[in-house]
C-alpha cells in the first residue's frame, strides 16, 4: 500500500473522529442521550469501514503483484528450463574434464616404460662401448654388441614415433579447456540473470512491480546470442531444441549440400 | 605461409599452433577476438586465417564479414574452428563466404585434411 496516501486517509479520519468527540462531549454535557447514542454508533461504523477499505487496497495490492510476478516469463522460463539446463551444463564439463585427465594420464602412462626401456638400453650400450674402446671385447662380445645396437635403433624408431603419438594426444586433451570454459561463462551468466531477478522479486513484494518489457527483452536475446555464439552443444539441455551438427561428418554434408 | 589464429582461449591458440607447426606452418601468430585480429589482418600479410566464432567483443562471424568486406583482404581464405554447431549458423557462416568449417573437439587429422582441402581448391579456382 502506498504510505502517503494511507497516512492522509487516516489523518482524514482522525480528524472527522476527533470532530464527532468533541460534538458527543456537547451533547453529553447538555442531555441529549438520544442523538449522544447516535453518534456512538456512526463513530464504530466508521471505524469498521476504515479497516475494510484497508483490507481491500492490500487484496488488490497482493492480487496485482501475484499477477505481476506470473506474468515476467523471463522468471518462470530461469526456474523450468535454465536452471535444469545449468545442471546439465555443470555435468558436461565433469564430464569433459574427466576424459581430458584420463586421456592425458594414459598418454603419460604409456610413454614413460618407453622412456625407462630406453634408457636402460642406452646405459648397458654404453658401458658395453667403453669396454670395446679399451679393447676389452672380445670378437664374440663384439658381434652381441652390435646385434644390440641394432635391435636398440629399431626400438629407438618405434618408440619415439610412439611417443610423439601420445605427446600429440595429451596436446589435444587440452582442448577441454576452451569447451568447459565456454559453458562455465554461459553457467555464471545464468548466475547474474538469476540475481537480477531475485532483486526484482524483493522489489515486487515491497511494491507492485510490472515488467512487461522482459519477453521482448528475451526475444532480443535469443537473436543476439546466435551471432555471438552459445557455446558448445551441451545433449540434454536446450541446445537440443535447434538443429544441431554433432559430428564433423554432418557439418561436410551440409556444407556440400551449400555447394562447397 | 604466415596464418593468423584467433580465439579468446589461449590454450586452444596453442593446441592449433602446435598441430600447425606438426604440419610444417612455422609463421603463426594469435589474437584473441575479432576486433585485434582485424588490423592485424589489415597491416600485416597474413594468407590464411583461422578463427573460433565465440569470443567477446567481435565475434569470429562478425570478423569473417568484416574480411570480405575489405577490398584488400577479400580473398583471404578463413577456416572457421568452433564448437558452434546450429545448421542455422553454418549456413550463415557458408553465405558470409567461409572456406572451412570445423566444429569443436576436432581431431589432427581433421584440422589437417580440412587445410590440405582449402588450398586444393584455391589452386584449381586460379
Amino acid at each position: 500500500m502506498n504510505e502517503e496516501s494511507s497516512t492522509s486517509l487516516e489523518s482524514e479520519i482522525q480528524r472527522r473522529q476527533l470532530e464527532q468527540a468533541r460534538e458527543l462531549v456537547k451533547l453529553m454535557e447538555s442531555g441529549d442521550d438520544l442523538q449522544a447514542g447516535k453518534l456512538i454508533e456512526e463513530l464504530g461504523r466508521m471505524h469498521e469501514s476504515l479497516l475494510f477499505q484497508q483490507i481491500g487496497k492490500l487484496t488488490r495490492d497482493l492480487h496485482e503483484a501475484l499477477n505481476g510476478f506470473r506474468m515476467d516469463s523471463r522468471l518462470s522460463e530461469i526456474t523450468e528450463e535454465e536452471i535444469p539446463d545449468a545442471k546439465e551444463r555443470l555435468n558436461y564439463v565433469v564430464v569433459m574434464t574427466e576424459q581430458a585427465a584420463n586421456r592425458t594420464l594414459t598418454a603419460v602412462e604409456t610413454v614413460l616404460p618407453l622412456i625407462e626401456s630406453l634408457t636402460q638400453q642406452a646405459s648397458e650400450l654404453g658401458s658395453d662401448w667403453q669396454r670395446f674402446r679399451q679393447r676389452e671385447l672380445s670378437a664374440d662380445d663384439f658381434r652381441e654388441l652390435s646385434r644390440k645396437l641394432d635391435l636398440f635403433f629399431e626400438q629407438m624408431n618405434q618408440n619415439s614415433e610412439l611417443m610423439r603419438r601420445n605427446l600429440s594426444d595429451v596436446l589435444m586433451a587440452q582442448d577441454f579447456q576452451d569447451l568447459t570454459g565456454q559453458v562455465i561463462r554461459r553457467v555464471i551468466n545464468l548466475v547474474q540473470d538469476v540475481e537480477e531477478n531475485l532483486v526484482g522479486l524483493v522489489r515486487i513484494s515491497g511494491q507492485r512491480l510490472s515488467n512487461p518489457d522482459a519477453k521482448f527483452k528475451q526475444e532480443q536475446k535469443d537473436t543476439a546470442t546466435l551471432t555471438t555464439g552459445t557455446g558448445p552443444t551441451v545433449p540434454g539441455t536446450s541446445d537440443a531444441k535447434q538443429e544441431v551438427m554433432t559430428a564433423q561428418d554432418d557439418v561436410d554434408d551440409l556444407l556440400s549440400s551449400l555447394g562447397f | 605461409m604466415k596464418i593468423l589464429i584467433v580465439d579468446d582461449f589461449s590454450t586452444m591458440r596453442r593446441i592449433i599452433k602446435n598441430l600447425l607447426r606438426d604440419l610444417g606452418y612455422n609463421n603463426t601468430s594469435e589474437a584473441d577476438d575479432g576486433s585485434s585480429a582485424l588490423p592485424m589482418l589489415q597491416n600485416g600479410n597474413f594468407e590464411f586465417l583461422i578463427t573460433d566464432w565465440n569470443m567477446p567483443n567481435m565475434p569470429g562471424i562478425e570478423l569473417l564479414k568484416a574480411v570480405r568486406a575489405d577490398a584488400r583482404l577479400k580473398d583471404l581464405p578463413v577456416l572457421m574452428v568452433t564448437a558452434e554447431a546450429k545448421r542455422e549458423q553454418i549456413v550463415e557462416a557458408a553465405q558470409a563466404g567461409v572456406n572451412g568449417y570445423i566444429i569443436k573437439p576436432f581431431t589432427a587429422e581433421t584440422l589437417k585434411e580440412k587445410i590440405e582441402k582449402i588450398f586444393e581448391r584455391l589452386q584449381t579456382a586460379d
